[in-house]
């Protein structure tokens, strides 16, 4: 196996050979670019706990809150419709700001029911 | 508070007071200003130099080069954590003025794998915890010295570990400048899911993008993990490459983007030919990025003296290629957490490198045609191979499974102690999940799928705007732990930072911490012990050897022993030894005038030294001539009676006598001897006798006899001024 890696290396090198400097630096880059396509896909169509609490964050909600509000609604199911989309809903909801609202998702089981 | 004053030490208690209505002046990243033309000072014209500081401490040798004090064009890094953040306020305050403008700080040990925000100022270990209230502290703080010293301050931590897109938002709000943020660290270093990893740093990376914050990434690592930093060349042009493209492809712009390298090699190898090879290949590949020259720590030990000349040879590769930030790293952090002055001495290594190699490029260049050039293209080549193979194996995620990163060998060599990181394993494995179609996150910097409402000019329109476009809106906690935070620590202090109690330090007020140096005849593990028991004898609680050095193996061993004082020195009981009060040139002048003032000079006993003595006497270099002082110079190596002979023959109204040499303390025997001959002579209290030399104090000079005396750094003025004194005392003028 690894002499068979130590072949593979040399018949890549080979392919390099009559690039120049430029020519390996855009083959540098391209590879790179390929390879991290897949990475930012997860960033694109995937959240956490640790980004909706940064959302929360900027919606004003303090750090202590937001970990209480994100674990609730992790919790429920609803961490892909957003944290902060959660938040909002149950502010208009009951008519309350948005930190109210935070407070409410943590000292009230049922705030999360029947959102969306 | 608006201004620090210069004599006063930095009131803490005042940086933290009102601090839950502090918002950050500025945000974003700044660089040195630049000088068109080149920078002129003095009798030099440097080529590279940035606009200098308002206030300043220059290096050593500056008083012999009218005191200036050249800014060299990278940004200067120093990195303070000492686990008390209002501690560590006091050392920026002391970098900045010794030339640095980015202060980075190291977080508290573990903290990459909390869950959430830490809050309130508890203290850390081998770091700061990084909270809001030590931060909004910490850059309260620079903007106060920036002020003072007259340069921007770039303020920087981590975006890492479990909570990285929060603690991007924290940085983006509180207007922190610089930022560490790789997924592959997190990875590879801190066993983060590797999904989770990448997932989080996207987010983390568009946050720090809209806030104008500057990214290092982490690929250095690799070099100060793997058993031969040099031999992990190729994967770190991968690791870096990831980063970078990575960041670039989540909307960083390129110019925000640094590459966090390290020369990977040290002597006694032949450092340059592995570490020049990857600089000048690291500069091809990444010309469009910034780079964040580190000094290699992988290879530092306990020698204080060694790291730095290492880190001289690493700053020659920066100024020999390029770095627009220039990293130092504390000389002993091979032997303790980084003291105070430790972190000057880093600094001025790098200034002091910087400046001695203004321009250097126009001076020398890189010859590619040899050796250089093949290695350069060998490093290139085998990191192009390591990411085919990583898309002939699956893609990234893949490769890290395999275990294809940092292994010790030099690809296409495996020694299989890569560190291999499971995909469905480490901390936050499982944790991230899909967004919905109707996902929302209304507020600003999102990265990704965000389902916000038709018709809204920006994404925080449905709340009214967001804390960073409303920093009022920041929810700010104060103090969360009552046993362990900064007001209880600072209120156990204050008598040495503001009272009348003087204790030494290293790291926090009051630690008493000393470090004694001594050279004990015996072999190391024989001076070891020895050590130890000297110094607990000096009186030193917990003496602990931090380093010794074999002077030969039966002869000695250099040893340097930290331990503490439990003791406090009160203020107000030192006799503090009055400054002169200098006359003005104009009163020297006329009491010369009056009488006409006459000097015999010239460097006595066995010793040729003659330009001390010149500096003192010449008008050309501002000397007594200069303030109409006749003088009569004999020579060097004149005998003693030669001396009084020739003052009374003149009929001198001084002798000035130069004695460097201090051998077997020659310069008091020959101060003596001069004081003893004028008795003899009669012409004592005729006649003013006075010395100078690098062993000379006035202390001294009295205690032999002299008028007076004069040590480093006199100039003709100092003798001048003294003797119109002497003679005014005197009644003769």
């Amino acid at each position: 196996m690894s002499e068979d890696r130590i072949k593979k290396f040399e018949a890549r090198r080979q392919q390099l050979k009559n690039m120049n400097d430029e020519q390996l630096k855009a083959r540098f880059w391209e590879l790179c670019n390929q390879i991290v396509e897949p990475m930012v896909d997860y960033g694109r169509k995937y959240t956490s706990q640790s980004i909706e609490r940064s959302v929360l964050l900027r919606m004003g909600i303090d750090s202590v809150t937001s970990q209480g509000v994100v674990s609730r609604i992790n919790e429920a199911g609803l961490l892909g419709k957003g944290a902060g989309h959660v938040v909002l809903k149950v502010a208009d909801k009951h008519k309350v700001d948005l930190r109210a609202a935070a407070k409410r998702i943590n000292e009230d089981k049922t705030a999360l029911e029947g959102l969306f | 508070m608006n201004n620090l004053d210069i004599k006063k030490k930095i009131d803490i208690e005042e940086i933290l007071n009102n601090l839950e209505n502090y918002h950050p002046r500025r945000k974003g990243w700044t660089w040195r200003e630049n000088v068109d033309g080149g920078y002129k000072v003095e009798k030099f014209h440097f080529k590279e130099m940035t606009k200098p500081l308002k206030n300043s401490v220059p290096l050593p040798a500056a008083k012999y080069f009218n005191n200036i004090d050249p800014q060299p064009q990278p940004v200067i890094t120093t990195e303070i954590a000492s686990g008390r953040f209002e501690d560590d306020i006091r050392r920026m305050r002391m970098a900045a003025w010794h030339g640095a403008d980015h202060i980075m700080v190291i977080r508290t040990t573990g903290q990459s794998h909390i869950d959430g925000l830490l809050e309130g100022t508890p203290e850390g270990v081998g770091g700061v915890p990084i909270t809001r209230k030590q931060i909004r502290a910490s850059r309260k703080a620079c903007d106060l010295i920036e002020d003072e010293v007259g340069r921007k301050i770039n303020f920087h931590s981590y975006v890492s570990g479990v909570a990285g897109p929060e603690v991007a938002v924290l940085f983006a709000e509180e207007g922190i400048n610089g930022a560490h943020q790789d997924p592959q660290y997190n990875v590879l270093y801190r066993n983060v899911n590797m999904y989770r990893s990448f997932t989080d740093a996207a987010s983390a990376k568009k946050v720090m993008a809209d806030a104008g914050i500057f990214q290092i990434d982490g690929a250095h690592n690799a070099n100060a993990t793997a058993k031969e930093g040099w031999s992990v060349m190729p994967e770190l042009l991968v690791q870096h490459g990831i980063n970078c493209a990575f960041s670039a492809a989540v909307g960083m712009p390129k110019s925000q983007i640094g590459l966090s390298t390290v020369p990977p090699c040290a002597p006694p190898s032949p450092k340059v030919w592995y570490d020049l090879p990857y600089a000048v290949a690291l500069r091809d590949i990444f010309s469009e990025y910034k780079f964040r020259a580190q000094q290699n720590t992988r290879y530092i030990e306990s020698d204080i003296e060694e790291a730095t000349r290492t880190h001289v040879i690493d700053t020659m590769i920066s100024a020999l290629t390029s770095a627009d930030i220039q990293s130092t790293i504390t000389p002993d952090e091979g032997r303790n957490v980084p003291w105070h002055y430790n972190n000057i001495r880093g600094i001025e290594t790098a200034k002091q490198t910087l400046v001695a190699l203004d321009g250097f490029k126009q001076l020398v260049k890189i010859d590619r045609s040899g050796p250089l050039g093949e290695m350069v293209r060998d490093i290139k080549e085998r990191a192009i191979c390591f990411l085919e193979e990583m898309i002939e194996s699956g893609g990234y995620f893949a490769a890290v499974e395999k275990g294809f990163f940092v292994d010790s060998a030099k690809y296409p060599d495996r020694n299989g102690d890569g560190i291999a990181r499971d995909g469905k394993g480490g901390v936050g494995a499982g944790s991230i999940v899909e967004r919905d179609a109707d996902y929302m996150a209304p507020v600003c910097s999102v990265f990704g799928h965000n389902q916000l409402p038709a018709g809204i000019k920006k994404p925080c329109d449905p709340i009214d705007g967001c804390t960073l476009c409303k920093p009022e809106k920041i929810a700010y906690i104060d103090e969360i732990d009552q046993t362990d935070n900064c007001n209880l620590r600072l209120a156990k202090t204050v008598e040495y930072r503001k009272g009348k109690m003087i204790k030494p330090e290293a790291e926090w007020a009051g630690d008493g911490t000393v470090l004694i140096q001594l050279f004990v005849p015996e072999e190391l593990e024989v001076a070891r012990v020895a050590a130890q028991e000297i110094a607990k004898k000096m009186g030193l609680l917990d003496p602990e050897v931090i380093n010794a050095q074999v002077m030969h193996p039966s002869e000695g061993t250099f040893v340097e022993v930290k331990g503490k004082v439990d003791f406090a020195i009160d203020r107000t009981t030192l006799k503090i030894p009055p400054k002169e009060v200098m006359l003005s040139e104009d009163e020297i002048r006329d009491g010369i005038k009056k009488i006409g003032l006459k000097v015999v000079a010239g460097t006595v006993g066995e010793d040729e030294h003659s330009v001390g003595l010149r500096e003192i006497l010449d008008i050309k270099h501002g000397g007594i001539e200069k303030y109409g002082v006749k003088y009569h110079y004999l020579g060097t190596s004149v005998p003693i009676g030669k001396m009084v002979d020739a003052a009374i023959e003149t009929g001198a109204d001084a002798i000035l006598i130069s004695t460097i040499i201090s051998h077997n303390d020659v310069h008091r025997k020959n101060m003596r001897k001069l004081d003893e001959l004028c008795r003899e002579k009669g012409i004592r209290d005729k006649v003013m006798i006075m010395c100078g030399g690098t062993q000379v104090t006035r202390e001294i000079a009295r205690e032999c006899g002299m008028d007076d005396g004069f040590g480093r750094g006199t100039k003709g003025i100092h003798v001048v001024n003294s003797m119109v004194k002497i003679l005014k005392d005197k009644k003769r003028i």
